[in-house]
């Protein structure tokens, strides 16, 4: 077959997003009951660009002393924020989704920066849902009767949230917007590697005049989050991030009463039919594992091809990964961008190198990768089977794991033989097959014909060991009240 | 010559047989009087992990009966109690209830049964959302048996309380093994034979006799085990269980009701706590 | 040559399509890249008219405008063919005589394609016979929406045989064919059948080409090259009017089929607006003013 050629003679520019219109201090300090403060910890760590492994900022390391403060700050806001109005509630809550659009931009090129994501996806994805979910939860805050038929919801009181470095605004936005629209008041941990955003939207809800303590904002690495997990006056945990660290907070966690919810880890299946439109699948199979580096717990990160259609898939793939640029963050036209960290970088490395050592057939794009930073081009694994560690453990990577089948029960058991259960992906025209498929699949989120699609009304979250809850839609709310 | 009566053995429920424990152990159950009333099987981790074998094989195709006919079902396990009404009454009775409070207890627990037989094709309708995302894309959510069941019915209620825990479990297209009340073993065998006399398939609901502090961490740590019901409040079960459910992320469910009488012991959020919710998306443009 | 099997087309979906081309939106073409498009623009136009008011002396100015893009501005490639009514081939020929443009006429009784094959054929005839080096026909819409796909086949296939050596483009008219999926399956007919490019529109239906409808055919393109080796050329036409949307076009093509197709051999604009938007972003490069109409010839 002829190969189609890419990137011999009309090349893009370079396509930088200005920085200038950014404003980033050389220390950020915590977020507590409306100010910001020094740590008790006197402690601070530096935040790195992975686009180039330069630091962007320092940021203070809150220790217990410090997550008491945040407790304390919220619970003392909690008497008075459960209590008032419902409709007032609301209203700070659409301020702050206001804010972050007119300020989009900023938040946009700070993540990029700060985490490596492309741009393109900071202020075409992360940005907006995280504006939009605030949106969104706003309106629930004097509608909440109506989400539980003959119950009367209550909130629960302090949450402690901890969050991953993958969507660090926009998982902010999940976790704190639906807490304080239920009425509870929030202690949340960005991850340490990506602070700067969280940081920003607490300047913002400064701004917006959010009551003091509703909203708390300690950073700082896992001691932080294990003194938030350990917290006694924390009436509930809601943690985004590995299912090993899931696993530890709910050991931690064992025969004390605090509500949790968890999204962990996953490994989606994202399947193609012969009788799949073959070339928005292709495309499908790209925005699955390539979407945001690869870091997406719910990435399609197992391909299942039917073995009829499997040679013209994988050739379409290729040509089609061919033209994914993979370079600086802020330029518009990078597809994909910077390894979150060098600790990242490792570990897909280390996976590569065991996918390579078990027999796998690796495929990788020739791309041009800058000198200085954490990058990975997108990475194929053909000729890998169930058993294979590439196929069954969790990469956060732009490393996809490809396998054949025949028939729909074949691909049903190999799909939901893993203990993840977070999400897979359905390609076919035929009705009745995707109705099949989505039905069978042992997966918190299925999507048909398409794939990584996130909407603020639209619930997210695992079956089995890809977590407990939902985020997202009228049964988001759940994780944040009580009935009386 | 009076008649000499015919004694019962108890013995265990497993996939719509009756064995007796594969340990061949026993322990006593006693009147108040301390008058022995039978010998129930003590049953072991391997009587519990052939339950939840064959608990997983008829999973899927009980989840996949329609939901019509898991409501008729469920109202025939209710007929079938209904006709055996004095058989349970009078069991109760030996266990020490009142005259009163067992009738009580047999006729609420057959309403319980037609409460849930009701919600079979309901409660989705509740528990689901058409979700109106900002894309051409149709988006639902709609409620998931969980799988496989582990249950610790309550101690008290043997007969009502093992109901109410059951009922919305399988009502939710889920199988389960359950252990019954330790305190008072003897009806929830009795219950089995009317469960393998109404159309429950085989394996739906699998019931052992023994005892708590043995076979709870197996019940909780089990790797083909997706939920545990927990009915008690004991501080330091509560705790083992949640710790060994880590292993597999086993949805951990802490019933601490004491009664199961009243208004609050049904609704179909008990159906709902064994349910997962899945979000299917597929675009809508042609 | 006999119709191909259909039942092997990949099925399309819309919003896939559509959320793909939208990609393609989001390029940001800068400097010598944008530079270097607009020109690979200018030299893929087919400046064109096509209006039952047209007259020789407008084919004159149209043919003039072609040869001289913009005086003042050195360095200007050609546009790659002018396009009109079989009855003005001979004026345009004429006009272009050792330009390097080629003169393209439309034929089979453009644009709705209503007549019978012995019209269509002589049509066709008279244009090559007149001078033309390419020819735009039109597919039969409601034998193709009645499922009468041989007929469709044939009547490319004849349509080609008269054409010779002449460059045969073939218009699926898709704002009337309903369906992505009938874009793509009109595309294989149109390719099997002999068509050395595929167009969209005639320009004269509403909507004409569009960015999801250009890329099915692109993609039908890449099918057919995979299997049989063969490049197919691909015209979208109608509606491109601005510099900006030829650069997304410019980027799909390349990152759809490749280095291989940026080139008026494989790629044409049907457009009458476009050069001179296009005249006005490489005049505002070059001084910095953003550009006025008043200052471009319009033809």
């Amino acid at each position: 077959m002829s190969k189609i050629n890419i990137n011999k003679s009309w090349k893009y520019d370079e396509a930088l997003e200005s920085t200038s219109h950014i404003n980033l201090k050389d220390k950020y300090n915590l977020f507590i009951d409306g100010e910001f403060v020094k740590p008790l910890s006197k402690k601070y760590f530096k935040t790195i660009n992975p686009a180039t492994n330069e630091s962007i900022s320092e940021i203070a390391e809150a220790n217990e002393k410090d997550v008491d403060l945040a407790v304390k700050s919220a619970r003392k806001a909690f008497k008075s924020w459960s209590k008032l109005y419902p409709k007032e509630r609301a209203k700070y809550i659409f301020r702050i989704a206001r804010m972050i659009q007119e300020r989009a931009k900023e938040f946009a090129v700070i993540e990029s920066l700060d985490g490596g994501k492309p741009i393109r996806e900071s202020r075409d994805i992360d940005i907006p849902l995280a504006a939009n979910h605030f949106f969104y939860y706003a309106g629930w805050a004097d509608k909440l009767e109506y989400a539980f038929p003959n119950k009367v919801p209550k909130p629960l009181g302090v949450a402690g949230q901890i969050i991953p470095w993958n969507f660090p605004l926009l998982m902010a936005a999940w976790k704190i917007a639906p807490a304080i629209a239920c009425g509870n008041t929030v202690v949340l941990k960005p991850a340490e590697t990506t602070s700067l955003t969280a940081l920003k939207l607490a300047e913002l809800i400064k701004d917006s005049g959010l009551p003091k303590g509703v909203v708390n904002i300690v950073t700082g690495a896992g001691k932080t989050g294990a003194a938030i997990v350990n917290h006694p006056d924390i009436n509930k945990i809601a943690f985004t991030g590995s299912t090993e660290v899931g696993k530890l907070i709910e050991r931690s966690l064992a025969g004390i009463e605090k509500k949790t919810t968890l999204e962990l880890g996953g490994k989606g299946a994202n399947i193609i039919f012969e009788d799949a439109a073959i070339d928005q699948a292709v495309e499908g199979i790209v925005n699955a594992i390539f979407f945001n580096q690869g870091h997406v717990c719910c990435a399609g990160s197992r391909l299942f091809i039917q073995a009829s259609v499997a040679d013209t898939v994988i050739e379409k793939l290729k040509d089609r990964i061919s033209t994914l640029i993979v370079g600086d963050p802020l330029d518009k036209n990078t597809d994909i961008g910077a390894i979150n960290s060098v600790e990242q970088l490792n570990t897909i490395e280390k996976y590569i190198e065991i996918g390579r050592k078990e027999g796998g057939e690796i495929y990788q794009t020739e791309c041009s990768l800058p000198k200085k930073g954490n990058w990975c081009p997108p990475t194929l694994f053909l000729n890998v089977s169930q058993s294979h560690t590439i196929v069954k453990e969790e990469i956060f990577g732009p490393v996809l794991a490809i396998q054949t089948f025949r028939t729909i029960d074949e691909v049903i058991e190999k799909a939901n033989n893993s203990p993840f259960g977070l999400s897979a992906g359905v390609w076919t025209e035929k009705g009745s097959k995707v109705f099949k498929l989505t039905k069978e699949l042992n997966a918190g989120v299925v999507w048909a014909n398409t794939y990584n699609k996130f909407d603020p009304c639209s619930p997210f979250g695992g079956f089995k060991e890809s977590g407990m809850g939902r985020e997202g839609g009228l049964h988001g709310l759940k994780s944040y009240i009580k009935f009386e | 010559m009076s008649r000499i009566d015919v004694l019962k053995t108890y013995k265990i429920f497993i996939g719509g047989k009756f064995p007796r424990t594969e340990s061949g152990r026993f322990f006593h159950v006693k009147n108040k009087k301390g008058d022995l009333l039978a010998n129930m099987c003590l049953s072991s981790r391997k009587d519990f992990r052939n339950a939840v074998v064959v608990a997983r094989n008829l999973q899927k195709s009980w989840e996949n009966t329609t939901a019509l006919n898991k409501g008729q079902i469920l109202y025939r396990i209710a007929e079938m109690l209904e006709g055996r009404k004095s058989q349970f009454i009078s069991e109760l009775l030996l266990t020490g209830s009142s005259k009163s409070l067992a009738k009580k207890e047999v006729e609420q627990s057959i309403d319980r049964l037609i409460y849930y037989a009701g919600w079979s094709d309901k409660f989705q309708q509740i528990f689901s959302s058409v979700n109106p995302v900002a894309s051409n894309h149709f988006n639902f959510s709609s409620p998931q048996a969980v799988g496989v069941v582990s249950v610790i019915a309550p101690n008290k209620f043997p007969l009502l309380g093992l109901i109410s825990v059951v009922a919305p479990v399988i009502v939710g297209g889920n199988s389960c093994v359950v252990l019954s009340s330790e305190e008072n073993p003897m009806i929830s065998i009795s219950f089995a034979e009317v469960l393998n006399t109404s159309d429950v398939p085989h394996g739906v609901v699998n019931i052992l006799t023994g005892k708590r502090e043995e076979l709870i961490p197996h019940f909780a740590s089990h790797m083909d085990v997706n939920s545990i019901i927990y009915c008690g409040d004991n501080k330091e079960e509560i705790k083992s269980i949640e710790q060994l459910s880590v292993e597999n992320l086993k949805r951990v469910k802490i019933y601490k009701r004491k009664k199961w009488d009243d208004k609050q012991s049904q609704s179909p959020y008990f159906i709902e706590k064994c349910q997962e919710i899945k979000t299917t998306w597929h675009p809508t443009q042609v | 040559m006999n119709l191909p099997d259909l039942s092997k087309i990949p099925k399309i979906d819309k919003l896939g399509v559509i959320e793909r081309t939208n990609r393609f939106c989001k390029r940001s073409i800068k400097n010598s890249a944008k530079e270097m498009g607009l020109h690979l623009s200018l030299s893929m136009i087919d400046l064109t008219t096509l209006d039952g008011k047209d007259t020789p002396e407008k084919v004159r100015q149209l043919c003039y405008k072609a040869r001289h893009l913009h005086d003042s501005m050195e360095g200007l490639p050609n546009v790659a063919a002018v396009c009109v009514y079989p009855t003005f081939v001979s004026v345009a020929t004429k006009e272009l005589e050792g330009s390097g443009i080629n003169v393209a006429s439309v034929s089979t009784a453009f644009p709705s394609g209503q007549s019978t094959l012995e019209v269509k054929i002589s049509d066709t005839k008279f244009a090559i016979d007149q001078g033309a080096d390419e020819v735009d026909m039109v597919i039969s819409r409601g034998k193709f929406l009645s499922g009468e796909y041989n007929f469709v086949f044939d009547e490319i296939a004849t349509v080609k045989e008269v054409c010779g050596k002449a460059h045969l483009k073939v218009i699926l008219e898709t704002g009337e064919l309903d369906t992505l999926d009938n874009v793509r399956k009109a595309s294989k007919i149109s390719m099997h059948a002999g068509a050395d490019f595929i167009k969209t529109s005639t320009g004269k239906i509403s909507p004409a080409a569009t960015m999801p409808v250009t890329y099915v055919m692109l993609l039908a393109i890449k099918d057919y090259y995979k299997k049989t080796g063969i490049k197919i050329g691909m015209k979208p036409a109608g509606g491109i009017s601005t510099s900006k949307q030829s650069l997304q076009y410019l980027v799909m093509l390349k990152e759809t089929l490749g280095d291989d197709w940026m080139n008026k051999d494989l790629f044409r604009f049907g457009a009458s607006r476009l050069a001179n938007d296009i005249l006005m972003q490489l005049q505002k490069k070059k001084s910095g003013f953003y550009q006025s109409l008043d200052y471009f010839s319009k033809d």
